[in-house]
């Protein structure tokens, strides 16, 4: 096998469908050992088994946990440490989409929005960050999203978590830089995966016409730029927030 | 080499100071070497000497050489007295 991360050891969370499923599959095409993180053991499996029968000899393994449990998270990592002794790279894309107006945003909603996008995100980039300084070199790659750069009617919590994300990529870039790892974060458009399959056709094709190239993104479009940030095609490049969005924001 | 050693090792190399620095009074921040950039060269040391990986609470914990020696008893490291 040989490819653009070959040898490189990844971690992807939220690889059980979407962008981490696309991501995780992208990586392992390209030569790179890929931990699949999920909360659902069948769904992580499945996962892996997919991966397998689509790049035969792929180097594939589930690693379940919840991004949201910090005792759950510091046993991942410390299972990547004694089983790899390091870690090259981490795609933080464990993410949930909920969607309200801000007077009917619950706290309970905001509490779990954040727990997984940003708390999430953030405990997975502060173990990976003490690995990959260890070794002075590694990428972690945040996935954030168009509306944590723009916003977005009824996505104020969502905005908020994800506008996070690019704070604490632009954050650690510069402080892990000396280090020799790079942070940098990826801000996807309008992309198609299952999280947005309930947005009404009309609205669909409202957002469409908003993009200048005239059709949704593929959760593959995605993966290509983490491929990019993963590799060495990318190794000057740190604090860097990536849009995938088909021209959305030009 | 004794996890004394070891322990006095992964400071000196994290600090850049001389071994006779290291005494179990010795306060983070009591020297201009034990920074915060230190601090996390020093966990890391530690990590890769004793083959741990520490808690954050640990980390933000260890205050002194002292504190050091009773955090990494909790992970299974044992310092003759």
């Amino acid at each position: 096998m040989s490819g653009l991360l070959d040898g490189k050891l990844a971690l992807v969370t939220g690889a059980g469908r979407g962008i981490g499923f696309a991501t995780a599959l992208a990586f392992a095409r390209n030569g790179a050992r890929v931990l699949l993180n999920g909360r659902s053991v069948e769904r992580a499996a499945e996962a892996a088994k997919l991966i397998c029968e689509t790049v035969p000899g792929a180097d594939v393994r589930p690693l379940v946990f919840d991004v949201t449990d910090s005792g759950a998270v510091k046993l991942a990592f410390s299972e990547v440490h004694k089983e790899y002794q390091g870690l090259d790279i981490l795609v933080n894309n464990a993410g949930v989409l909920k969607d309200a107006l801000v007077g009917m945003a619950s706290e309970q909603m905001f509490q779990e929005v954040m727990g997984v996008n940003l708390s999430g995100t953030f405990k997975c980039a502060q173990f990976a960050a003490r690995l990959m300084a260890r070794a002075g070199s590694g990428s972690i790659i945040n996935i954030s999203s168009i509306v944590g750069r723009y916003g977005n009617a009824g996505q104020s919590v969502y905005a908020a978590s994800k506008a996070g994300v690019i704070g604490l990529t632009l954050s650690l870039a510069k402080e892990l830089a000396p280090a020799n790892v790079r942070v940098n974060a990826i801000a996807p458009g309008f992309i198609e995966t299952d999280m947005i399959a309930s947005v009404p056709e009309e609205k669909r094709r409202a957002i469409i016409d908003g993009i200048k190239m005239g059709k949704m993104g593929t959760a593959e479009d995605v993966a290509n730029a983490a491929i990019f940030l993963g590799s060495e095609l990318s190794s000057y490049v740190t604090g860097q927030v990536l849009g995938v969005d088909g021209g959305m924001t030009i | 080499m004794s996890n004394a050693d070891k322990l006095k090792q992964a400071f000196v190399e994290a600090l850049q100071v001389n071994s006779s620095v290291i005494t179990d009074s010795l306060a983070y921040e009591g020297i201009r070497e034990w920074d915060s950039v230190a601090h996390m060269q020093l966990v890391a040391a530690l990590e890769e000497a004793f083959d741990i990986m520490l808690d954050t609470d640990d980390i933000i914990d260890m205050s002194s050489v002292a504190k050091a020696k009773e955090i990494l008893a909790r992970y299974g490291v044992a310092f003759n007295r």
